[in-house]
């Protein structure tokens, strides 16, 4: 487990990637109401960076910091070595794929995407030859001339992207951009824009409250909580090794258990694991499916539980389980036989992840 | 399902003013234009073009209804020049005293048109309110005599009334252009200027059009601004009409100008509708 959470962070492109953009303790409040507190990151050329966070969190206002729509209440923004946030947003070499796509209702889809070109007020060939081709990439071609109005929901939002990509901006800013399309649709669009993204080599922000479409889509994913950055790292590392109770539970599903740590030994109801963890009170994040039917190696901490509830998941299944010590437990198991009564589970101490207790805001 | 006598107290009344009051004066008047009058100035209820002919033969009329069509021209323009910008600022600048503007914009509305006419007279007068600050600052010596019964004061009187007209619509158009087009146009790389040419006014056009559609209709049929305030050289086509339906006595000839001016105005509203039609996205 551990070896593979390290090869993660070697291909974290912060690691390899120079700096394009960075935010340089940003705050946000909107009258008295503080919005964003302090909030520094940086994002390497070519990353795709997912800002994950429940609504209200900030992170449409903080794409919007970025994007130039709002202006930060203090703190820098950086990009390429040029201080960003003190420039307009028509100067910023910076495009945005708005949540409702924001298409232009009076212009055809080849006016639309040729827009920031005939604003910059390229050559005519160089214009048609560009928008042709982001067309053509988008599978576009055959609606060139239609409004907006006339095409679907997903010709739409394809529409904002080639809008947004032919300018060839060093960062591209997405907010929400898939939350208007349905299901199907979106997953088909996640792989698309992944692929897209690797294509172009332009580095994406991309703002979702999705957990999901963020791990799937992300190099790394910064988790936004009420306003402050609670933990940034690779989707595995964060599911892996989530820093804080909070990411754990909002990061996939989780068992969050309290230990009575002493003596290098955690204990929760009739449960005891090791742990590098000082003596007192411990939070530890254990996976569902971290937790498996006993059988393995001696190391593990096993014990005996009831199956509560169970809830089928096509290739897995969630039992509730209840300890004979009267903790119950979600468990991620196999879906391959009637699981009944009682059952003999186990888990490896290294998969009870210590977690930092999430401090209460508002 | 409802009682055929429902239907009909309900279908009736409006059905009933309809005809009395709109079907029944129309084809009176259409009637009436194909009567004429004799020398001794009673109705002849034979029909006739002869009403139509003398409107094309006599230029009086003619150059009646083009000087009304430039007086309300440009009313409209000047009526768009201020409402425009008004509507502009009231739906993108201000944010605080939002609602206040706008009352205070509608509530000349209120007051009776003939009052707002009066002051017009009251201030363009010989010895008005304009005239004397001027002399009283000695910028002139005598009144200005092209302020009030000209041209001029009628199309200053009816551009003061009918610019709430334009700018009603011009503003919901405005307040409708959705603010995320404007932020879109900017992340382009579009100035503000840029963006106000390329994407906002476009989306306001059905607002101006039906803006411009009022201001110049209603300017085209009045006739007490030009009562009031045209003199002789600011006669309209709407004051002959009253002339000839009053005091010469010319029922016919008035309702064959009437007719003609009301043709016009249909196929004007119908051409603006099918524009803003072209004009409308959303």
């Amino acid at each position: 487990m551990s070896t593979t959470i390290q090869s993660e962070i070697a291909v974290n492109p912060k690691a390899t990637g120079n700096t394009l953009l960075s935010l340089r303790n940003v705050a946000k409040s909107f009258g008295r109401h503080p919005v964003l507190r302090d909030i520094s990151l940086e994002i390497a050329e070519g990353e795709f960076l997912t800002i994950l966070g429940e609504s209200g969190s900030g992170k449409t206002t903080l794409l919007r910091i970025v994007a130039g729509f709002e202006n930060a209440t203090s703190g820098e923004i950086w990009m390429g070595g040029e201080r960003l946030d003190s420039l307009p947003p028509y100067r910023r070499r910076v495009n945005t794929v708005f949540q409702n796509y924001a298409l232009f209702p009076h212009l055809t889809v080849e006016e639309n995407v040729s827009y920031g070109l005939r604003i910059a007020r390229l050559p005519k060939e160089e214009i048609a030859a560009r928008v042709e081709q982001l067309l053509a990439l988008m599978k576009l071609t055959p609606y060139a001339q239609y409004k907006p109005a006339k095409i679907s929901g997903g010709q739409q939002q394809r529409v904002a992207l080639a809008r947004a990509l032919v300018n060839r901006p060093r960062l591209l800013l997405l907010d929400e951009p898939l939350s208007a399309l349905d299901a199907n649709l979106r997953r088909h669009m996640q792989v698309e824009l992944k692929s897209l993204q690797r294509e172009v080599g332009i580095s994406f922000v991309f703002v979702t409250h999705d957990q999901e479409e963020a791990m799937v889509m992300s190099d790394r994913i910064a988790l936004l909580r009420v306003g402050e950055l609670e933990q940034v790292a690779s989707p595995r590392e964060i599911y892996s090794r989530p820093a804080t109770a909070y990411t754990a539970q909002f990061i996939g599903h989780t068992n969050l258990l309290r230990g009575d740590v002493k003596d290098g030994i955690a204990r929760c109801h009739g449960l005891a694991w090791r742990t590098g963890l000082r003596d007192g009170v411990g939070w530890f994040s254990l996976r569902p499916e971290n937790i498996r039917v006993a059988g393995g190696a001696g190391s593990s901490v096993r014990f005996r539980g009831k199956i509560l509830r169970q809830a089928f998941h096509g290739a897995t299944e969630l039992l509730q389980v209840e300890s004979t010590d009267g903790l119950v437990l979600s468990v991620c198991l196999a879906s391959r036989q009637n699981w009944q009564g009682e059952l003999d589970l186990e888990f490896s101490p290294a998969d009870a992840v210590p977690v930092r207790e999430s401090q209460e805001r508002n | 399902m409802f009682s055929r006598a429902y239907r009909a107290a309900v279908t009736l009344p409006p059905l009933l003013w309809v005809t009395v009051f709109l079907l029944v004066p129309y084809l009176l008047l259409f009637c009436y234009s194909l009567w004429s009058v004799s020398a001794s100035q009673t109705i002849i209820h034979s029909w006739t073009l002869d009403n139509y002919r003398e409107l094309l033969h006599k230029g009086v009329y003619f150059q009646t209804l083009l000087r009304s069509m430039w007086i309300a021209a440009r009313v409209t323009i000047f009526a768009l020049l201020l409402g425009y910008p008004l509507a502009y600022y009231l739906s993108f600048g201000a944010s605080k005293h939002k609602d206040l503007l706008y009352q205070l914009v509608i509530i000349p509305l209120w007051v009776s048109y003939l009052v707002r006419a009066y002051a017009w007279k009251t201030i363009l007068g010989s010895d008005g309110v304009l005239n004397t600050s001027l002399q009283y600052v000695h910028l002139t010596k005598h009144p200005l005599e092209f302020l009030l019964y000209s041209p001029f004061a009628v199309v200053l009187t009816l551009t003061h009334i009918y610019t709430p007209f334009t700018f009603l619509p011009i503003y919901a158009s405005l307040d409708h252009v959705p603010r995320n087009l404007v932020e879109a146009s900017h992340d382009l790389g579009a100035t503000p200027l840029q963006t106000f040419w390329r994407v906002i006014f476009p989306l306001s056009i059905p607002g101006v059009l039906a803006g411009a559609t009022f201001a110049f209709v209603l300017s085209l049929g009045d006739f007490l601004a030009p009562l009031l305030l045209g003199g002789p050289s600011g006669i309209m086509i709407s004051n002959i009409v009253v002339s000839l339906f009053g005091a010469a006595y010319n029922w016919p000839l008035g309702a064959a100008i009437s007719l003609c001016l009301l043709v016009f105005v249909v196929v004007l509203l119908f051409l603006s509708e099918k524009l803003e039609r072209k004009w409308s996205f959303q």
